[in-house]
């Protein structure tokens, strides 16, 4: 009886909601538009968005070409004196948003005054931060990116500001860049996308290790310094090395007194006929952070922008991108890392964390004379991989997936789990356009994450996250 | 009993609803029937149907889906888009009237059109390209009926004196090409500010001295092209009947020092303190 009940209740309900699924999926088809123009630069060229993005905001070939070519198409009508005296390059995103997140292995308080570990589970109604994208070109060869960018509660920093000066002596293999950019990743985490929490990053760009505290390494951000890039007539080739401050991007020399990093890359596409044009790569990030802080007030006090004490770190990798016919890719970035011994014990950002301490807690995270390493100390190291397939059943529907695992191969203490604070996460979810037109673009966007990480609760277990997303990412 | 009929009912009628929506909104136009249509460039052949996709995700905003030219961009980007179904293109190697081989239209992707809204293709695969080449001409009933033109015999490029810049300008004279590029190709020419195209859309003349690069291509023997093909759809005609194979090499020559770039036209005609033509003179005589 109660089997049939449930059956009953299950044949009763079910029908009607897959009638209206169905009803629900013919209107949205046939209200269906042709996808078209991103607002900012397809107001000024009249492209649509799928163009220059397999996905909105994922550039395509064509897209990194008119990219490097400093948002210009070359056509000899990219300076603005050709375009109506009122427009703007004006373009802003924001998305209202319903999420599930669940985080293992939270420590809270008990009762009886301790602390034990929980899953902490909540879901609601939300919404994300706010770009504004401005961009274009001031002259010919002379453009610029601005991007006030805000969180959630509006408060807002600069993403992006940089001014760029194109086709130096006549040549594409002269661009310079200076301000704050995004370094020249070819699957580039300003253009992912995903949107949850974990999910909404390369985990790979960001990577360090538990106990780490160096103050670089974050490929995933916009990073102030000076870009030189080339790049073939068609794009094929194309090379950058960029000179940046080691300060992840942050304004106002609140870091290293005189730190500096570089990052270079450079790839080969090739025609492989009806596949497409696939690409290869490599990269590399080099550079310095402090660990030695002046201080005043007392040892807590690191006053900012005194760095000194340099340390290394480097990061490296391949690249590859590659298309199967017109509807699969995959993107594939691999990294291998290494830090410091000093940062690998907790040396490094003192300013964002002046009551850090250090050598099994006894001082200061601040290298200052006589300090030392605690005893077999060593840099560590790690590899990891990032695998993106893509579906694209057409401009207007996508279908993403992603698996990132990051495995450390030398902790920076000897007799530390030889796992601790390994990452694996795999992100599977679907962007559709119901209709984009020259001036706004919308999409619905569904995306599921999960991320395990070995070993970093408070009492040594692993944390298991998840989120689930469903919102409008819309842009006018 | 009659309400569950109901829902089934509506449910299979959602189900068989469903490619009609794609359908209605998909193809609105019939080209089935020249889907077939395809390219031949060197030893790759392009296949119509293997360029929708790239198509409607490139194209599509300013061609229009029909081919029309008539795209939501239209309203927009001047100089208007190219209709493809008349059949009718501006950058060919075949005489004036014809249709282009499928290497012109190759070609005019991956160059794009400068001054226009048509940006380099160059990031097609040569498969690609040659695929949307096969979807331009399933637009049009012309490849069906007729073929290209056979291309223009471009003899060997001559070395550039002074004597055929200056013979050059006699051509530009007498053909009267400064009626609409101006005696010193500055565009500003008599006739320059009347011109239409065969739409009846203003259309303006290519200005030499602003080292912009001519549509259809900036080497020697594109120069040579243009003017012996013609510009089809412009105002533009072909000077095949009108101007000899050698005189033609004048002509490029002479056009090339009316441009600001440095060259050896330009250092010659300096040298030979060439004048603009005058319009008032009598237009030189034809060599026999």
């Amino acid at each position: 009886m109660r089997l049939w009940r449930q059956s009953f209740v299950r044949h009763k309900f079910a029908t009607p909601f897959l009638t209206a699924a169905l009803v629900l999926t013919f209107v949205v088809l046939s209200c269906s538009q042709p996808a078209s123009a991103l607002p900012a630069f397809a107001r000024k060229y009249g492209l649509r968005c799928s163009a220059c993005h397999e996905s909105w905001p994922m550039l395509n070939y064509f897209g990194q070409k008119f990219k490097d070519n400093g948002y210009q198409l070359m056509n000899d009508r990219d300076a603005p004196i050709w375009q109506n005296p009122s427009y703007w390059p004006v373009t802003f995103r924001i998305l209202p948003i319903w999420h599930r997140v669940s985080t293992g292995k939270v420590a809270v308080d008990t009762a009886s005054g301790g602390t034990t570990e929980q899953r902490i589970t909540s879901s609601g109604f939300d919404i994300s931060g706010l770009d504004f994208h401005t961009g274009g070109t001031l002259e010919k060869n002379f453009s610029f990116y601005v991007l006030p960018s805000s969180d959630n509660t509006a408060s807002f920093h600069f993403e992006t500001v940089m001014a760029r000066l194109d086709n130096l002596f006549g040549s594409p293999w002269m661009n310079i860049k200076l301000g704050k950019f995004e370094l020249d990743n070819l699957l580039s985490e300003k253009r992912i996308l995903t949107l949850t929490g974990n999910g909404g990053i390369y985990q790979l760009y960001h990577f360090i290790p538990q106990g780490d505290n160096n103050i670089f390494g974050q490929m995933g951000d916009n990073q102030l310094g000076l870009e030189l890039m080339g790049h073939s007539a068609n794009d094929r080739t194309r090379y950058s090395a960029a000179l940046l401050s080691s300060s992840d991007g942050q304004p106002g020399l609140i870091y290293g007194a005189n730190s500096y990093s570089g990052f270079f890359a450079a790839s080969q596409a090739f025609d492989v006929g009806k596949l497409g044009v696939d690409r290869i790569g490599a990269y590399a990030m080099v550079g310095l952070a402090p660990t030695t802080w002046i201080t005043s007030g007392g040892p807590n006090s690191p006053i900012g922008g005194s760095g000194i004490g340099n340390k290394s770190y480097h990061r490296e990798g391949f690249v590859g991108q590659f298309y199967f016919g017109q509807h699969f890719d995959l993107q594939v970035v691999t990294q291998h890392g290494w830090d410091n011994a000093w940062f690998g014990q907790g040396f490094g950002d003192f300013v964002d964390n002046p009551k850090s301490t250090c050598n099994g807690g006894t001082q200061p995270c601040n290298n200052t004379p006589g300090t030392t390493l605690p005893p077999g100390s060593q840099a560590p190291t790690w590899n990891g991989v990032l695998i993106e397939p893509h579906y694209v059943y057409s401009p207007q529907l996508i279908f993403i997936g992603r698996y990132e695992t990051i495995r450390m191969s030398r902790q920076a203490t000897p007799g530390t789990p030889s796992n601790l604070g390994n990452i694996s996460t795999y992100t599977i979810g679907y962007r559709y356009n119901p209709f984009m037109t020259s001036r706004a673009g919308f999409a619905w966007h569904n995306e599921y994450n999960w991320l395990h990480q070995d070993g970093t609760s408070p009492s040594g277990n692993n944390i298991n996250t998840s989120e689930l997303l469903l919102g409008f990412d819309f842009d006018f | 009993m009659r309400r569950s009929f109901l829902k089934r009912s509506l449910l299979v009628g959602a189900v068989a609803a469903l490619p009609l929506a794609s359908w209605a909104q998909l193809t609105p136009y019939d080209f089935e029937s020249r889907m077939g249509m395809e390219s031949h460039i060197g030893k790759i052949t392009g296949h119509a149907k293997d360029a929708k996709a790239d198509y409607r995700r490139y194209c599509v905003s300013c061609h229009g889906e029909l081919g029309d030219g008539n795209g939501e961009s239209f309203p927009w980007v001047d100089p208007k888009p190219r209709d493809f179904q008349l059949g009718v293109f501006k950058c060919r190697s075949t005489p004036t009237g014809t249709l282009p081989l499928d290497e012109d239209l190759f070609d005019t992707i991956a160059r794009g059109l400068d001054r226009s809204n048509m940006p380099q293709w160059s990031t097609f695969t040569k498969q690609e390209r040659a695929d949307l080449v096969a979807w331009i001409k399933h637009f049009s009933p012309r490849w069906v009926n007729e073929k290209p033109g056979t291309p223009i015999q471009i003899p060997p490029e001559p070395e550039v004196t002074a004597e055929r810049i200056k013979a050059g300008r006699d051509v530009f004279a007498r053909v009267q090409c400064w009626k609409c590029h101006g005696v010193e190709g500055k565009a500003n020419g008599p006739s320059a500010a009347t011109l239409t195209d065969d739409l009846g859309r203003p259309i303006a003349a290519f200005n030499f001295t602003e080292g912009a690069r001519p549509k259809c291509g900036s080497t020697d023997r594109d120069l040579y092209k243009i003017f012996m093909t013609g510009l089809d759809g412009t105002p533009m005609p072909s000077f095949a009947d009108n101007i000899k194979p050698d005189e033609a090499w004048d002509l490029v020559f002479y056009l090339k020092a009316l441009e600001p770039q440095n060259s050896k036209e330009k250092a010659l005609a300096k040298q030979l303190g060439l004048k603009p033509v005058d319009p008032n003179a009598p237009p030189p005589a034809a060599p026999q």
